[in-house]
């Protein structure tokens, strides 16, 4: 029973930062209806950027302390918003009318773009680089169980922003605008919705959810380096898609559900060998069953 | 492209392979070497564009096609062993590869049947990543450690002679009658059921078929690099090929052949600017679906436009 | 129309700039060996390591006046850790520029996928670290200056029963890494038929980030200590994570251990365990300071790790059968590593076997006080 909980402890740790990368992926096809490749890679110079503010922010606010860390993870955030926007603005948009799999090309060619020029070593070089505590990390001890900080501390940020997406989406006039533009774009911008800015802005809110998955992820995993975002990147898909993509709580859902199934499998010596391939095995029977993902809603084709 | 252009193809291609193979001891093994990676990109990017291409289906599980095939027929290489009478069993071997990745395909195909798009993707996807897995541990091909010693049989003649097959096979196949269905189903999927296509059996076609040419592309590799690791046939592997069609333009065989020809190309010629190399390879992808968002090589007196 | 033209003007192009012949040097004025590493991707961490220790060799001998009278020519390639790269990178090296000898590469799997290659043109091969017993067998022309995992699991295998006295141990494997897997088995042989009882084994893919799963099953099975035969990136996390989870057994690994960021990123998570490489920086031999000092001066005063030492011995044995052979013709050249006979390297003092085998001592380090610090000596 302890190990059956410690087990399901550890899975939710892990789960919430797929979730919370699986967020930042369904945000951004909601509104566009495309895979936005680099998003792992945005995650990555997330980690990155406060990797490299986190000393100087810690030398006004004093080490390891509280306000410091929420300034790490806004600094890092509004960074990588910006960042996110400039891709969509240079890389994405002019592309806009085309066929989603010009720019899916496009959104590949931006993430092979990032990985290769971080691994040059006048950037960030290839070799993994210590990230710093952000915060003291302490375990709570329940009887014989084990519980992080660091995990408390994940699954909180993902349960508040998982909030905040959804009153974005549902409750602001940003919100039912970008709604509009998912729903139908022509008509949106015809309706006087400001199509362009509210892409812009979606970008920028998913590019912001993953620099702060990616400071979650390095202070979880300490050793950070050019390609730490692929294989998260390619799960928390995987999880976007399980929960049906588009679909904010879908998204959540299926990323709880990939991290504790990884994390089950992960301790059980005829399936920890499977690990990569059980993910995708679940998935697939999800699929069959339900085509659009637990949460997602089946569109009918009209003639 | 008009079917006779198809077999004329053929006839050229088979033509150029045995030319090519009689002067094979003169060549630079080096260029030898990378004009075999053109021939097996080419028969690759031409049966992945028979699935996302034609038919209009995602795909992204194809390094998984290849991979059954190159483990399968290497492994039968290995069993049946020794280069003495290999013209009678190399091909047997790819073939079988061929084969046994087809039957993969099948399994592939069938949730195609229900999913679509993006959904589609990642579950070809996943199907990839799972071959890659079983492929990690399964000790009769070596586990981790890949599979080595593999006889080196594939030469210009096999790989071009088998390019040549794939590229007029997949027209031959679309400009039938029945491979028209796989334009329809392209099209409009709807109209084309209505219209009487069995889209169900088209799809299933189109995946059998490519998965085929995937693994007989796969057993070229595998007799070609002598050795085999489970970690080349990862999801990356798969992007390769799909940015080689998407930038040939979809459905265009001409194009994809050229795509596939300069994206192999491409990163040995940038070999000079070593760790600038991937930097500037990136960099061209996007500049050129940026210019050419149709496909590079589509041009305005094509057959068909796409929405 | 005009598009067309431009696209064929660049395919042409593009095939002429590949097809053009490379002899711009001519040969003659300079030794020409070609080294292939995994520079960027997800090894490019040994990749790199490596291939600095080697060009550090390469410079000192051009300053010290080359050999043979001539100055050595290293042409790098990066296979990016992808499979299928070094094949193309090593048949470029040998037949478009004509390299006499081909020095390559960390990781086993890119290893054995250039060894026929080079075995086939017969040109001489040096891996300095691929440790997997397979790599040496492709041929007569393929040597390495490291010992290999048959040797390091049986140590490892004595490690364990003989200074840890571990009754049971779990094994933890990268089931992505050739490495990985070849050393666990020879250790599994070694401690099983010597009496000891492997606990429960399983596998972590190498990148993952979370391994939490198979650490606290391992917790539950309750072993006296953990073997991880694994890369430092990963090691180093899962040791943070083995903490956090309160799991106080050793945790001890190979070779692939050793590096500077195991310390810098698992910090005192890795205090007390162990490993074993090729050489201690604590127990230095002229050789070994003269090295680090060499390589710290060349790249800002970063210290080097094993892969660097082995990658700077390659090179320097190359170098060495070049000077005794007299020549780079191939034959006479394998036949001259071949003869490697107690050579003083920066990792020590080794000769080659008839395998092609490095014969050297195996060291083992424990991590103490936030420094790797000398444990014991295994001969072989």
């Amino acid at each position: 029973m302890d190990w059956f909980l410690q087990q399901t402890i550890n899975g939710l740790g892990l789960g919430a930062i797929y979730a919370l990368i699986a967020l930042g992926y369904t945000m951004v096809y909601g509104v566009l209806r495309f895979i936005n490749f680099a998003h792992s890679d945005v995650l990555m110079l997330g980690a990155f950027t406060a990797f490299y503010i986190a000393p100087k922010i810690e030398k006004l606010l004093g080490s390891q302390s509280a306000l410091a860390c929420i300034m790490v993870f806004i600094v890092a955030a509004a960074l990588c918003a910006c960042l996110g926007m400039l891709i969509e603005k240079l890389a994405y948009r002019p592309l806009r009318n085309r066929p989603k799999l010009t720019v899916l090309i496009t959104a590949i060619g931006v993430s092979l773009l990032i990985e290769f020029t971080a691994q040059n070593e006048k950037v960030f070089g290839a070799a993994p680089q210590p990230f710093p505590q952000l915060l003291p990390e302490r375990a709570i001890h329940l009887g014989n169980l084990v519980i992080s900080s660091n995990d408390v501390l994940t699954v909180g940020v993902t349960i508040v922003l998982l909030v905040a997406m959804w009153f974005i989406v549902q409750k602001t006039r940003v919100g039912t605008a970008m709604r509009a533009v998912s729903y139908n774009q022509q008509a949106a911008s015809l309706m006087g919705v400001p199509v362009d800015r509210i892409i812009s802005f979606t970008f920028g809110l998913g590019s912001a959810l993953a620099a702060i998955a990616g400071i979650l992820y390095a202070i979880k995993a300490p050793g950070i380096e050019p390609l730490m975002g692929v294989q998260p990147g390619l799960r928390a898909f995987v999880a976007a898609v399980l929960g049906g993509i588009g679909n904010l709580p879908g998204a959540v859902l299926g990323g709880v559900l990939l991290g504790l199934l990884e994390t089950f499998a992960g301790g059980i010596p005829e399936l920890s060998n499977y690990r990569d391939a059980i993910a995708f095995g679940i998935l697939i029977l999800i699929l069959l069953l339900k085509p659009a993902g637990l949460l997602g809603r089946s569109s009918v084709e009209k003639v | 492209m008009p079917f006779l252009g198809a077999k004329r193809w053929l006839l050229a291609g088979i033509a150029l392979a045995i030319l090519a193979s009689y002067f094979t001891p003169q060549f630079n093994r080096y260029y030898l070497g990378v004009v075999i990676d053109v021939g097996i990109a080419i028969i690759l990017a031409t049966s992945l564009n028979l699935i996302n291409g034609h038919t209009g289906q995602f795909s992204l599980g194809h390094a998984g096609f290849m991979a059954v095939g190159g483990f399968f027929s290497a492994w039968i290489s290995l069993q049946v062993g020794g280069t003495a009478n290999a013209i009678w069993y190399f091909p047997l071997a790819l073939v079988a590869g061929g084969l046994l990745a087809a039957a993969v395909g099948l399994l592939v195909g069938v949730p195609s049947l229900r999913l679509r798009g993006d959904y589609l993707a990642i579950v070809t996807l996943g199907f990839g990543e799972i071959i890659r897995v079983v492929a990690q541990n399964t000790e009769a091909i070596g586990a981790a450690s890949g599979l080595k010693g593999i006889p080196k049989l594939t030469n210009l003649g096999w790989t071009f002679g088998f390019a040549a097959i794939t590229v007029y096979a997949i027209s031959a196949l679309v400009n039938s009658t029945y491979g028209r269905g796989f334009i329809a189903v392209h099209d409009d999927e709807i109209a084309a059921e209505s219209n009487g296509v069995d889209t169900t059996r088209t799809k299933v076609t189109a995946f059998v078929t490519g998965a085929f040419f995937a693994g007989i592309a796969g057993g070229l590799y595998a007799h070609h690099k002598q050795f085999l690791s489970p970690t080349g046939f990862d999801w990356l592997k798969s992007i390769d090929i799909v940015v080689m069609v998407i930038l040939g333009g979809m459905g265009r065989t001409v194009g994809v052949i050229a795509a596939a020809i300069l994206l192999t190309l491409m990163p040995e010629v940038l070999r000079d600017f070593s760790e600038y190399r991937m930097i500037i390879y990136a960099l061209l992808i996007i500049l050129l679906m940026l210019l050419r968002p149709a496909g590079l090589f589509s041009f305005n007196f094509k057959r068909r436009s796409h929405s | 129309m005009k598009p067309f033209h431009l696209l064929f003007a660049t395919i042409a192009s593009l095939f002429s700039l590949f097809l053009l012949p490379s002899c711009k040097s001519g040969g003659g004025d300079t030794i020409k060996v070609g080294e292939f590493a995994s520079l960027t991707g997800k090894e490019a961490t040994f990749g790199t390591s490596s291939h600095e220790g080697t060009l550090l060799a390469i410079e000192q001998v051009n300053a010290a006046g080359g050999v043979l009278g001539k100055k050595i020519e290293l042409l790098t390639e990066d296979d990016q850790t992808k499979a299928g790269e070094p094949a193309n990178a090593v048949n470029k090296l040998i037949s478009k520029d004509g390299v006499v000898a081909i020095l390559g590469e960390v990781a086993s799997s890119r290893s054995l996928e250039a060894a026929p290659i080079c075995q086939q043109n017969k040109i001489p091969m040096i891996s300095p670290a691929s440790t997997n017993p397979t790599v040496t067998q492709e041929g007569d022309y393929i040597f390495r200056v490291c010992f290999n995992d048959t040797f390091q699991g049986g140590a490892l295998a004595n490690f364990a029963s003989g200074t840890l006295k571990a009754k049971k141990v779990a094994i933890l494997t990268d089931v992505k890494s050739d490495y990985s897997k070849g050393l666990a088995k020879s250790f599994k042989d070694k401690f099983s038929t010597s009496g000891g009882t492997v606990g429960i084994e399983l596998d972590f893919n190498g990148g993952d980030k979370d391994f939490k799963g198979q650490l606290t099953a391992i917790k539950s099975d309750a072993p006296d200590a953990i073997f991880l035969p694994g890369y430092y990136n990963d090691v180093a996390l899962i040791c943070i994570q083995a903490k956090q989870l309160g799991l106080a057994t050793p945790i001890f690994g190979g070779d692939g251990w050793e590096s500077e960021s195991l310390l810098t990123i698992g910090k005192d998570a890795v205090e007390g365990h162990y490993f074993s490489t090729h050489c201690s920086i604590e127990q230095p031999t002229p050789e070994m300071s003269a090295f680090v000092d060499a390589y710290k001066k060349r790249f800002n005063g970063k210290s080097p790790d094993a892969m660097a030492v082995l990658g700077y011995d390659s090179a320097m044995v190359l170098v060495d059968a070049i000077k005794r052979a007299n020549t780079t013709e191939s034959a006479a050249l394998r036949a001259a590593i071949a003869a490697t006979k107690d050579f003083s390297g920066a990792s020590g003092k080794f000769s080659l076997n008839a395998d092609r085998d490095a014969v050297k001592a195996l060291v083992f380090i424990q991590i103490k006080g936030g420094k790797f610090t000398y444990n014991a000596t295994v001969n072989p």
